[in-house]
């Protein structure tokens, strides 16, 4: 990723980045995300605007706080496989940790969103059944997360899937508190999208210049790009309060401070057509 | 980095959660796009495969004629049922296409699998036939800036020169298939009215073309405009006569299929590795992936007939060939599930 300076993170927040790959957060903390606390403290919070960081344990919780952070977010995987292997312990366990996490963020009244990754599939389980990704997005929402953001780690789903996923996790928890976090490796996170919206979803994760790439398939791309979303969305007429422009000129900034080409197929294109 | 998007008007959507029914509606026009969650795809989708034709007319290398060949047989051993083999318009204006005979006279023809060439005059349509071609098709745009600039003459002129070849070919017995552009966007005009598009489409129906593709061009359309779209047109020309023909410039290209399929199209086009980028805008991507296309629709459990892992290598061998990356995503992830 490059040696990025603190002052190019204040534009941007890398902490989905880290919450998808533990093990990158763990090689960042070291050295690239040990400028947190300056990131947090140095950057401009608009009114109006949340800026949630994730908090993996009790730890992190308090640093967070000690910075400033007003939203924190924790992590789960519907993979059992994923857990051990990622965080190095069961489902369960990390809900139990979390808990603690919740916890005092309540008492804080700091909301808290949560992640389920390896909702469409796992690069070590394959497939993943809709009612284990249900079971643990219940989890995260009785314990008190505010929302909960499903997501495709690897991209593999399809609308038929993500359907599926929804139609199970809709049963137990209110469509309004759900999220979809839909990674491109397969080119699907559009359709994937545009399912979630056609079943009721009204939020969307996405990374600006579809940053971050898939660690499980070298090559390959990650997050889908905010900018192919907003067009889209646009495009169909549904208001999200960002203005398109502005988000491709902050792509093409940190673009050129990673010395990288963008993911977005809008920004590609030179928005001829916005 | 994860922007998360709060849709503000919420209200836009009134899903009836019994019904899982959404209702897009926009202050622009679309009002209920009627589009709904899960409702019955396609059991098959046919794939129109562009890449020998489409795509590789706009790829700067000129490709050796026994790579052409050689890409079209292993298209026919994927199972794929049609591939658009090549084009003949002067060479003078496509000189990639200027083998157009050597290219006909080599490929192997797999019995089931359908040809096409592109034929835009009578006398492109005898050699056509001449050379072998069993189907040809036919073109015009829904705008009529795009259509003076690039053919120099307006729609209506270049739907009345394409008379005598409708008139012919229906003589001679051999199909038919009517293209039409700019259907979601022109690169001159900008908005394109549904209605013209529509108008268009009829035109060539009548004319007698058994299928009309209809091409977002510069990949500018969204699930929005390309309900719209095919709302008017589908009121003019049988559904079961529609394909889509959908540019990936702007990443829309599978949420548009993923669209036209729920509105009742079951005939996709699209090109191997995502060959040929997009003229009008400098690198650019342009027609969407077979790849990209055949992963979702298999994922929707919709059937095509084809084997993806041969296709990818049908686009692996064609962009080894023009040392070019693919533009398929599908092809560039290499985890295994």
């Amino acid at each position: 990723m490059g040696n990025v300076p603190t002052t190019v993170k204040h534009c941007l927040s890398y902490e989905q980045l880290t919450q998808d790959y533990p093990w990158l957060k763990r090689w960042l903390l070291e050295e690239k995300m040990a400028d947190h606390t300056d990131v947090l403290r140095g950057i401009q919070r608009e009114p109006h605007v949340r800026y949630p960081v994730l908090t993996p344990n009790m730890q992190g919780f308090q640093d967070a706080v000690a910075a400033g952070a007003t939203e924190v977010a924790v992590f789960g995987s519907a993979s059992e496989t994923f857990s051990k292997k990622n965080i190095n312990c069961s489902i369960d366990e990390s809900m139990l940790r979390f808990e603690e996490v919740i916890k005092a963020a309540k008492e804080r009244q700091i909301p808290v969103r949560g992640y389920v990754s390896c909702a469409l599939g796992c690069p070590l389980e394959g497939h993943i059944e809709p009612s284990k990704v249900s079971q643990v997005t219940k989890r995260l929402y009785d314990m008190g997360c505010y929302e909960i953001s499903l997501g495709d780690t690897i991209g593999v789903g399809t609308p038929g899937s993500m359907f599926k996923m929804l139609q199970s996790v809709m049963n137990e928890v209110p469509t309004s508190a759900l999220a979809v976090h839909c990674h491109d490796m397969y080119g699907q996170a559009l359709p994937n999208i545009l399912t979630a919206l056609q079943i009721g979803v009204c939020v969307v994760d996405s990374a600006v210049a579809g940053l971050g790439g898939c660690p499980y398939a070298q090559g390959s791309s990650g997050n889908v790009s905010t900018e192919d979303v907003l067009y889209m969305l646009h495009g169909m007429g549904i208001e999200t309060g960002v203005n398109l422009p502005k988000v491709i000129e902050a792509g093409d900034f940190i673009c050129n401070a990673l010395q990288r080409e963008t993911n977005s197929r809008v920004a590609r294109a030179g928005g001829r057509a916005l | 980095m994860a922007a998360v998007m709060r849709f503000v008007n919420r209200s836009a959507f009134g899903p009836a959660m019994g019904q899982q029914y959404v209702s897009f509606s926009s202050a622009a026009k679309v009002g209920a796009a009627g589009v709904r969650a899960g409702q019955a795809l396609p059991e098959k989708v046919k794939i129109v495969e562009v890449g020998p034709r489409d795509g590789l007319q706009n790829e700067k290398t000129i490709v050796p004629t026994e790579t052409k060949i050689h890409l079209i047989d292993m298209l026919s051993a994927s199972g794929l049922s049609v591939i658009e083999a090549t084009s003949f318009v002067s060479p003078k204006w496509v000189p990639q296409m200027a083998d157009q005979v050597e290219v006909m006279k080599g490929i192997g023809r797999k019995p089931g699998v359908s040809y096409p060439v592109l034929t835009p005059n009578l006398k492109g349509f005898q050699a056509a036939v001449k050379a072998g071609a069993s189907e040809v098709a036919i073109f015009g745009a829904a705008s009529e800036l795009f259509s003076k600039k690039n053919i120099n003459c307006s729609v209506e002129e270049s739907l009345q020169r394409f008379d005598e070849v409708m008139r012919t070919a229906k003589e001679a017995g051999v199909p038919v298939r009517g293209y039409v552009s700019c259907v979601l966007g022109c690169p001159y005009e900008g908005k394109v009215a549904p209605e013209k598009v529509a108008h268009v489409a009829k035109r060539l129906y009548s004319m007698g073309c058994y299928e009309i593709s209809l091409g977002d061009t510069i990949g500018v359309g969204t699930p929005g405009s390309m309900s719209e779209m095919l709302e008017a047109v589908s009121r003019e020309v049988p559904v079961n006569a529609l394909a889509v023909h959908c540019h990936d410039t702007y990443g829309q290209a599978l949420a548009n299929i993923l669209v036209a399929l729920q509105m009742g199209i079951s005939v996709v086009d699209s090109s191997v590795a995502g060959l040929g980028g997009c003229p009008y805008a400098h690198g650019a991507s342009g027609n969407v992936a077979t790849e990209d296309v055949v992963y979702m629709l298999h994922g929707l459990g919709i059937q095509t007939g084809v084997d993806l892992s041969k296709l990818m290598d049908a686009g692996a061998f064609i962009c080894r060939t023009l040392n070019r990356k693919t533009n398929s995503k599908v092809a560039q992830a290499t985890c295994k599930l």
